[in-house]
C-alpha cells in the first residue's frame, strides 16, 4: 500500500530530472515520425498540405479579429453600421461564402481520393504477413513461408526508454520488397498501427482488413495498439525491424530450419520430465498466459480468472486439456489448439499444475494433449 | 377559454417548500432545476477528468487500475454529454424559449416535469454503474463511450447499468424535445412570425428535431446490445453470424448528429449575443437559418467518418468524406456571418462578448483540424490519436460548454435580478480560456507522435506533452471554483439589473424577454405580447 503513496511523490520529483535529459529531447517530437514507404509519404504530404490550408485560415481569422477588436469599439466612439447587412455584400454573402469554402474543398477532397486510390492498390505482393491482434499480443504470419511469430510487450528492466513501445520478438520484414498486411483479431477490436510504414485499419474479429507497404529504409519502426482492447490496451506495443532483402532471406531459412526441429521434438514420442516441461511451460506461461493470468497465477478477476488453486488446474486433467485446446464459449478463454504444438500445450499445462503451490505433480506428455485434441 | 378564481389565486405566488420543485409544471423552475443539475454533473464529470490527467501527469500506473481509468475516461464522457452540456442547454431553452417567444410556459408543462426528473435517476443509475465493480460487479465499463462490442460484452454488471442510463437518459431527451418542439411551433406570440424569432430559438427547434430522429438509434443499439449480453443473441458476435461493425453504424447514426445537438444551442446563443454586444443587427440571419437547417441534413447522413478504419469499400468511403468536408460550407457560413456582424459594429466587451469571441476563434480551429480528419488517408493515421482528442475537445468545449457559459452571464441578470461581478467575471474567462487551451493544444503534438487514446501509460518519449497538458487542467479545473461563486454571489445579491440589463440587447430581435422584469415574475405573458 506504501508504495501506492509513494509513487505520486517520485512523479512530482522526476519530470525535472527528465526535461533536461538530452536523450529524452532527441525524442521529442511534434508532427508524424519521418515517413518511409510510398503510402505514408503521401499520406504525410497530404497531412502537411491540409496543415497549411489550416494555418492560413487561422491566420486570417486572427487578422480579422485584431483588426476588428482594435477598430470597431464602442470605446473609440465608432458609430455602429446599421444598414451594413443590407448592402450587396449582405445580399450575396450567403452564396459567396459557400462558393469559396466549396472551392477550397474540392481542391482538398481532389488531392485526397488520389492519395486513398495509392492505399487501396492491390498490386499482388512479394510477402503477405497475416498480423492477429489478441488481448494482449501481437501475432504475425508470413503467409508464403509458413512461419509464425508471437509479439508481446518487452518488460521495463529489459525495454528501458523504450518501454511500451518495444517488444520480445519483433516483426521482420525486407527493404523495398512489397509487403501485404492482413489484419484480423481473434477477441476484441484492436489496430495495428505504425505510423512510419503504414497507414492503420482495424483488426475486427470476423474481417479481415488489407493495408501494404514497401519499407524504402532499414531500421527499427515502432507503434502501438490504437483501437481500445480492454486491460492491457496501453500494453501491447509493435515493433517492426526492417532489413535488406538477402538478410531477410537469411533470416527466414532460420526461422524454418528452428520450426522443424521443433515439430521434430514434439513428434519425438518422448517422454518428458516434471523438470524439463516446467522450465518449458514457465517460459511459454509467461508468454502467451500471463497477459490475462498473471505470472503469478492470480488473474484479473471475474474475467480473467485466477489459476492459482484452481479447481481447473487441480482437478481431472482431461477438463484442464479441454479447457486449454478448445477455449471455454463464452468466456475470454480462446482455443489454443491450433496456436500451439502438442509439446507446448503440454508443458504450458504441466506449469499450471505445479506452479503457485499447486503441486498435483502432473506431468501432462505430448501424447496426452494429441490424445484429447 | 374562461378560467375560475381559485385558479386565478393559485397562480398568484409559487408553491412552497419540496413540493415546488418536485411537481414543478413551471418553465423558470424547471429550467433552473436543469441548469443546477448541469452546474454539479459538470463537476463529478470534471472530477473524473482530473483523476484522469493526474494518472496521466507521469508514465507509469500512479493512481489508477487501467480498468478503472477507462471507465473513468467513459464515464466522464457521457456525464459530460448528456449530464452536463445537454441538460444546460434544456435548462436555457426551458427558461428563454416561453419567454422569447412571449408564452406563459411550455406546451407540455407536465411531460417537462417528467423529462427533467427523469434525469437524477439516469445520474444515480450511471454513478451505480461505477460503483459495482468495487463490490463484485465484474469488469469496470473500460470501453470509450462509444461501447464498441465485443469489449462491451466482457464488461461486468457495469455495463448494464449503464446500457439502463442510457435508455433513461434517452426518454428524457426525447420528451424535452417533443415538448421544446410543441412549444415554438404552437406558442408564438400572436405576429411572431418564424423568420422573426431569435437564433436561440431556431437552434433549439433544429436541435430538437435532431434528438427525436436520432435518439432511437442509440436506444436500439445498446438493447441489441444488451440482448448479445443476456439473452443468447449474436448480433455482434462474428462467431454467431453477427457483425462487430454494425454496432458502430448504429452508435455513429445517433453520435454524429449528437455533436450538432450539442453544438446548435450554442450557436443560437451566440446569435443573440454578437449582435447585442457589437450593436448591430445580426448579419446574415437568413442564411444562418438555412445553414442550422443544411448542417442538420448534412449531419444526418456523414456518421462513418467515425470508423474510417473499418475498411469500408473505396466508393462509400469517398462519400463519407466529400459528405464530411462539405459541412464546412454551412459550419463556415455561420462562423463568417458572426465575424460580419461584428464588423462596422460598436463593440464592446462585457463576459459574454469575450466568450463568443473567443468561441469563433477557437471554433474556427477545430473547424480546420476537422477538415484535416475529414480526409480519409489523412484520417488513418490520426484516427484513435490524442489528435483526435484535441479536436473533439476544441470543438466542444468552446462550441458546447464555452457557448453555455456566455448564455449564463448573459442572461443571468434576467434570471437572478442581479447583475453579475464584471472583474470576476473577466478573471474567470482569462483563467478557463487559458487554462483549456494550455490543456488540450499540446494533445494535437502528442497524437501526431504517435499517442493513442484511451491508455492509462504511456511511454516515456510523450512525457513533456502530457505534463503541460495535465497542468493546464489542473488550471481549467480549478477555475470553475469561481465559475460557481460568481453565480452564487449574484443570486444571492449584488447591483440590480435593469429589464433590459444590456445596451443592445434588443437590436435586430423582437426581445420580448427584455419587456419583462428582472427577474421575470413567476407566471409571465399570462396575455400574450403582440409582435409588428
Amino acid at each position: 500500500m506504501s508504495n501506492r503513496f509513494l509513487k505520486p511523490c517520485t512523479a512530482f520529483a522526476l519530470p525535472s530530472l527528465l526535461l533536461t535529459s538530452g536523450a529524452v529531447l532527441a525524442e521529442y517530437k511534434f508532427n508524424f515520425p519521418e515517413p518511409v514507404s510510398p503510402v505514408t509519404k503521401e499520406v504525410f504530404d497530404l497531412h502537411m498540405m491540409t496543415s497549411a490550408v489550416a494555418l492560413i485560415i487561422m491566420v486570417l481569422v486572427t487578422i480579422f479579429f485584431v483588426y476588428s477588436i482594435y477598430k470597431f469599439r464602442k470605446s473609440k466612439n465608432y458609430e455602429p453600421d446599421q444598414e451594413f447587412h443590407k448592402g450587396w455584400f449582405g445580399t450575396w454573402s450567403w452564396a459567396l461564402v459557400p462558393a469559396i469554402v466549396l472551392g477550397i474543398d474540392l481542391t482538398i477532397a481532389g488531392s485526397a481520393s488520389s492519395t486513398f486510390d495509392l492505399i487501396e492498390d492491390k498490386t499482388p505482393a512479394d510477402l503477405t504477413v497475416k498480423v492477429t491482434g489478441s488481448q494482449w499480443k501481437w501475432t504475425y504470419e508470413y503467409m508464403e513461408d509458413d512461419v509464425k511469430i508471437v509479439s508481446t510487450l518487452l518488460p521495463k528492466e529489459e525495454a528501458g526508454e523504450l518501454y511500451l513501445r518495444t517488444v520480445d520478438n519483433p516483426l521482420v520484414l525486407p527493404t523495398d520488397r512489397r509487403v501485404r498486411f492482413l489484419h484480423t483479431a481473434t477477441d476484441v477490436l484492436h489496430a495495428w498501427w505504425v505510423p512510419a510504414i503504414a497507414v492503420k485499419k482495424d483488426s475486427i474479429p470476423g474481417y479481415i482488413n488489407e493495408t501494404w507497404t514497401i519499407i524504402e529504409k532499414e531500421g527499427n519502426y515502432h507503434g502501438q495498439c490504437a483501437e481500445n482492447c480492454g486491460t492491457g490496451h496501453a500494453f501491447m506495443p509493435i515493433q517492426v525491424n526492417a532489413i535488406a532483402g538477402e538478410e531477410f532471406d537469411t533470416w527466414m531459412s532460420k526461422q524454418k530450419e528452428i520450426k522443424l526441429a521443433k515439430m521434430a521434438e514434439a513428434a519425438s514420442g518422448k517422454v518428458w520430465a516434471l523438470d524439463e516441461l516446467m522450465t518449458k511451460g514457465e517460459e511459454l506461461y509467461n508468454k502467451n498466459c500471463s497477459a490475462c493470468h498473471k505470472p503469478d497465477g492470480s488473474g484479473i478477476p471475474p474475467v480473467f480468472p485466477p489459476l492459482k488453486g484452481s479447481a481447473i488446474a487441480l482437478g481431472d486433467v482431461s477438463k484442464h486439456l479441454e479447457v486449454v485446446i478448445k477455449g471455454a464459449s463464452g468466456t475470454a478463454m480462446a482455443a489454443w489448439g491450433n496456436q500451439l504444438d502438442d509439446l507446448e500445450l503440454a508443458a504450458i499445462i504441466t506449469y499450471e499444475r505445479n506452479a503457485w503451490e499447486n503441486n498435483t505433480g502432473d506431468a501432462v506428455q505430448p501424447s496426452d494433449v494429441k490424445a484429447a485434441r | 377559454m374562461s378560467t375560475t378564481t381559485t385558479h386565478e389565486d393559485h397562480h398568484h405566488a409559487p408553491p412552497t417548500g419540496f413540493g415546488r420543485w418536485l411537481f414543478s409544471t413551471n418553465h423558470k423552475d424547471i429550467g433552473t432545476m436543469y441548469l443546477i443539475f448541469s452546474l454539479i454533473m459538470l463537476f463529478i464529470g470534471g472530477g473524473m477528468a482530473m483523476l484522469i490527467r493526474a494518472e496521466l501527469f507521469y508514465p507509469g500506473l500512479q493512481f489508477l487500475e487501467p480498468d478503472l481509468f477507462n471507465n473513468l475516461v467513459t464515464v466522464h464522457a457521457i456525464i459530460m454529454v448528456f449530464g452536463v452540456v445537454m441538460p444546460a442547454a434544456a435548462g436555457m431553452a426551458n427558461w428563454m424559449v416561453p419567454l422569447q417567444i412571449g408564452a406563459p410556459d411550455m406546451a407540455l408543462p407536465r411531460l417537462n416535469n417528467l423529462s427533467f426528473w427523469l434525469l437524477p435517476a439516469a445520474a444515480i443509475l450511471l454513478m451505480l454503474s461505477v460503483i459495482v465493480p468495487f463490490f463484485g460487479g465484474g469488469t469496470p465499463v473500460n470501453t470509450g463511450w462509444t461501447l464498441y462490442p465485443p469489449l462491451s460484452i466482457q464488461s461486468g454488471m457495469g455495463m448494464d447499468l449503464l446500457i439502463f442510463t442510457m435508455h433513461t437518459l434517452g426518454i428524457s431527451s426525447i420528451l424535452a424535445a417533443i415538448n421544446i418542439v410543441t412549444t415554438i411551433i404552437n406558442m408564438r406570440a400572436p405576429g411572431l412570425t418564424m423568420m422573426k424569432l431569435p437564433l436561440f430559438i431556431w437552434a433549439w427547434l433544429f436541435t430538437g428535431i435532431l434528438l427525436i430522429m436520432i435518439m432511437p438509434a442509440l436506444a436500439g443499439g445498446v438493447t441489441m446490445l444488451l440482448f448479445d449480453r443476456h439473452f443468447g443473441t449474436s448480433f455482434f458476435d462474428a462467431a454467431g453470424g453477427g457483425d462487430p461493425v454494425l454496432f458502430q453504424h448504429l452508435f455513429w447514426f445517433f453520435g454524429h448528429p449528437e455533436v450538432y445537438v450539442l453544438l446548435l444551442p450554442s450557436i443560437g446563443v451566440l446569435g443573440v449575443i454578437v449582435p447585442t454586444f457589437s450593436r448591430k443587427p445580426l448579419f446574415g440571419y437568413k442564411s444562418l437559418v438555412w445553414g442550422m437547417g443544411v448542417l442538420l441534413l448534412l449531419g444526418m447522413v456523414v456518421w462513418a467518418h467515425h470508423q474510417y478504419t473499418i475498411g469500408m469499400s473505396v466508393a462509400a468511403t469517398n462519400y463519407f468524406m466529400i459528405g464530411t468536408i462539405l459541412i464546412s460550407i454551412p459550419v463556415g457560413l455561420m462562423l463568417f456571418n458572426f465575424m460580419l456582424t461584428m464588423w462596422r459594429g460598436a463593440m464592446t466587451f462585457e463576459t459574454p462578448m469575450l466568450f463568443a469571441i473567443a468561441i469563433i476563434v477557437m471554433f474556427s480551429f477545430a473547424g480546420t483540424t476537422g477538415v484535416m480528419l475529414a480526409v480519409v488517408p489523412a484520417d488513418l493515421q490520426y484516427h484513435d490519436t490524442y489528435f483526435v482528442v484535441a479536436h473533439f475537445h476544441y470543438a466542444l468545449i468552446p462550441g458546447a460548454l464555452f457557448g453555455l457559459y456566455a448564455g449564463v452571464f448573459f442572461w443571468l441578470p434576467k434570471w437572478t435580478g442581479h447583475m453579475y461581478n464584471e472583474t470576476l467575471g473577466k478573471i474567470f474567462f482569462w483563467w478557463t480560456t487559458i487554462g483549456f487551451n494550455l490543456t488540450f493544444f499540446p494533445q494535437h503534438f502528442s497524437g501526431l507522435a504517435g499517442m493513442p487514446r484511451r491508455i492509462v501509460d504511456y511511454s516515456v518519449q510523450f512525457v513533456e506533452f502530457n505534463q503541460i497538458s495535465s497542468i493546464g487542467a489542473f488550471i481549467f479545473g480549478l477555475s470553475h471554483l469561481l465559475f460557481v461563486y460568481i453565480i452564487i454571489q449574484t443570486v444571492r445579491g449584488g447591483e440590480k439589473a435593469a429589464d433590459k440589463p444590456w445596451e443592445g440587447a434588443q437590436i435586430g430581435t423582437p426581445g420580448l424577454e427584455w419587456t419583462l422584469s428582472s427577474p421575470p415574475p413567476f407566471h409571465s405573458f399570462e396575455t400574450p405580447p403582440t409582435v409588428k
